[in-house]
């Protein structure tokens, strides 16, 4: 095993070493360095023969056309792009805009800066599996919404939402659907031929693809506009101008092409891992799993580990990399508002501890895993008061407590 | 986050863990901190016949400043007299530990704790 051990694939993937070499070919004065828009010379036409692969290759993974991706730098600007972009070129037929408590904060401060623009957002929540209630997304709907932003798979505790009765809800409204989908390609199959979504955001380093670089699904038929927002040469069909980075998608595309041949054994393989990590754990007293655990993709497991801080568990698990939703690894020492959002209190909000497995996750790390979190688990509720209390059989909801 | 160096010692070493009979006359617990806001201290003293402190036990669920906060002071009030005690500012306690600003919270947690205790001890004594 190599320490520190990488549980945090949500957070970002290494770049397959396959992805890398692609890349590196396109960067040396021998290598397909040219701009894939000069259309004059070959160092052009080579670049921009590789760019046509990868947007191939990122297609074929979703099932779209290769003319419906636009590349952009990375999920947060697809985020920026579909959402604004959306928003402001069909705000003369409404102003109202639906979303979830549980997105990501490329989605959620997008709807923040619009509502300053003038435009109304509906914050939905959740129910405490972390799923959309679809009469809920139904009740919201008003005369003038025009846009709805619901992900696909939530980046902290895994769950996959039903993008597709969502969107066909949408499409019986007339309301364009916006799907975050950073966390799932190559976790759960996207068909976007079928699937009724208008717009769709892509991240390449989710997906073992390089930082930087993402793209965003834009639908033909029915033709769906956006306003641009970054101006320039006209790139992309106007939708988004700047010089391709041909190494970047080159990088994506290779990630994208190598997802859809592995999916299927890589998820089973993250599933048994997932299981065996949960089966590591699920007989300590008071653990809890975040989200529901059967719509969810098959390398995520939040847990709680009720009356453990999760920041100090993090630091003693010190050769490992997991992230947690405790308020401590915030600079805003508030506890992870998608754990909130399920309702979950605020101690097990602060007691969760995110485990992502990826493609070079091992069997031997994950029980490296579950024995040292078992025992640091108990080391700090050894030296927890809440601990104790809970042995002593307080109800700690009804202790008055010296709130600071 | 990287911690300093005293921090991670007083985490993974932390003194003075457990707990004294809260309901021994010269033994004051003060318990401060809610666990929606990510940390409680429970803090206890045990003072002899000269009202000087002679042991003193903690137990805290936090991150890691605010279990070094808390082990740090224990081993502070030790030897003091309750009024020595009771002078001991946070201040001191993020200096000592060299906490970053958005940890400074843990030792106002653990000042608190220290005269929520003396405070419980007096009560018990003037009974």
């Amino acid at each position: 095993m190599k320490f520190p051990l990488y549980l945090d694939y949500s957070a970002t993937t290494p770049v397959d070493p396959r992805v890398a070499e692609k890349m590196c070919a396109c960067l040396t004065p021998d290598g397909v360095f040219g701009n894939p828009a000069s259309r004059s010379h070959p160092f052009g036409w080579e670049a921009e023969k590789l760019v046509d692969q990868a947007r191939a290759d990122v297609a074929a993974l979703v099932n779209a056309n290769p003319k419906e991706i636009v590349w952009t730098s990375g999920a947060t600007e697809s985020d920026n792009l579909a959402i604004k972009g959306a928003a402001h070129f069909y705000q003369k037929k409404g102003k109202h805009i639906i979303t979830l408590k549980t997105e990501h904060k490329a989605v959620l401060d997008t709807c923040r800066q619009l509502e300053r623009e003038g435009f109304e957002v509906s914050y939905l929540d959740v129910r405490d599996d972390g799923l959309l209630d679809l009469d809920a997304f139904r009740d919201a709907i008003r005369e003038d919404t025009i846009l709805a932003s619901v992900m696909h798979v939530n980046n902290e505790i895994g769950v996959i939402q039903d993008i597709e009765s969502i969107g066909n809800i949408c499409r019986e409204n007339k309301i364009i659907f916006h799907v975050d989908a950073a966390q799932s390609p190559g976790k759960v199959e996207i068909d976007l031929e079928r699937l009724p979504v208008d717009l769709m955001s892509f991240s390449a380093h989710k997906i073992y693809g390089p930082k930087g670089i993402g793209a965003l699904y834009v639908q033909r038929k029915p033709r769906v506009r956006i306003e641009a927002q970054m101006h320039g040469g006209g790139h992309e069909r106007g939708m988004r101008s700047g010089t391709l980075a041909t190494h970047q998608i080159v990088g994506m595309g290779e990630a994208f092409r190598i997802a859809r041949e592995e999916m299927a054994s890589e998820n089973e393989r993250l599933f048994a891992l997932r299981q065996r990590l949960w089966d590591g754990f699920k007989d300590m007293e008071e653990v809890y799993i975040n989200g529901d655990l059967e719509h969810r993709i098959a390398g995520n497991l939040n847990v709680s580990f009720n009356f453990v801080e999760g920041e100090s568990l993090m630091m003693a698990l010190k050769d490992m990399a997991v992230s947690s939703g405790s308020a401590c690894t915030s600079a805003s020492l508030e506890p992870s508002y998608v754990l909130r959002a399920l309702g979950r209190s605020d101690e097990l909000a602060h007691s969760s501890l995110r485990f992502t497995m990826g493609r070079f996750t091992t069997a031997e790390e994950v029980d490296y895993v579950i024995a040292e979190v078992r025992k640091q688990v108990e080391r700090l509720r050894e030296l927890s008061p809440l601990w104790d209390m809970f042995k002593d059989g307080v109800d700690l909801s009804t202790v008055q407590w010296a709130a600071h | 986050m990287a911690y300093s160096d005293k921090v991670i010692e007083h985490y993974e070493n932390p003194r003075n863990v457990g707990t004294l009979d809260k309901d021994a006359s010269n033994v004051g617990t003060g318990m401060v901190g809610a666990p929606a806001c990510g940390d409680v201290m429970r803090l206890q003293i045990q003072v002899n016949d000269d009202g000087v402190i002679e042991d003193a036990k903690f137990k805290t669920y936090g991150c890691g400043s605010a279990i070094a906060s808390s082990s740090l002071l224990t081993e502070w009030v030790k030897g003091k007299t309750l009024d020595e005690a009771r002078a001991i500012k946070n201040t001191e306690i993020a200096e000592e530990l060299a906490l970053p600003p958005v940890k400074v919270h843990c030792s106002v947690l653990a000042e608190d704790a220290i005269k929520a205790a003396i405070e419980d001890l007096h009560g018990k004594q003037a009974d």
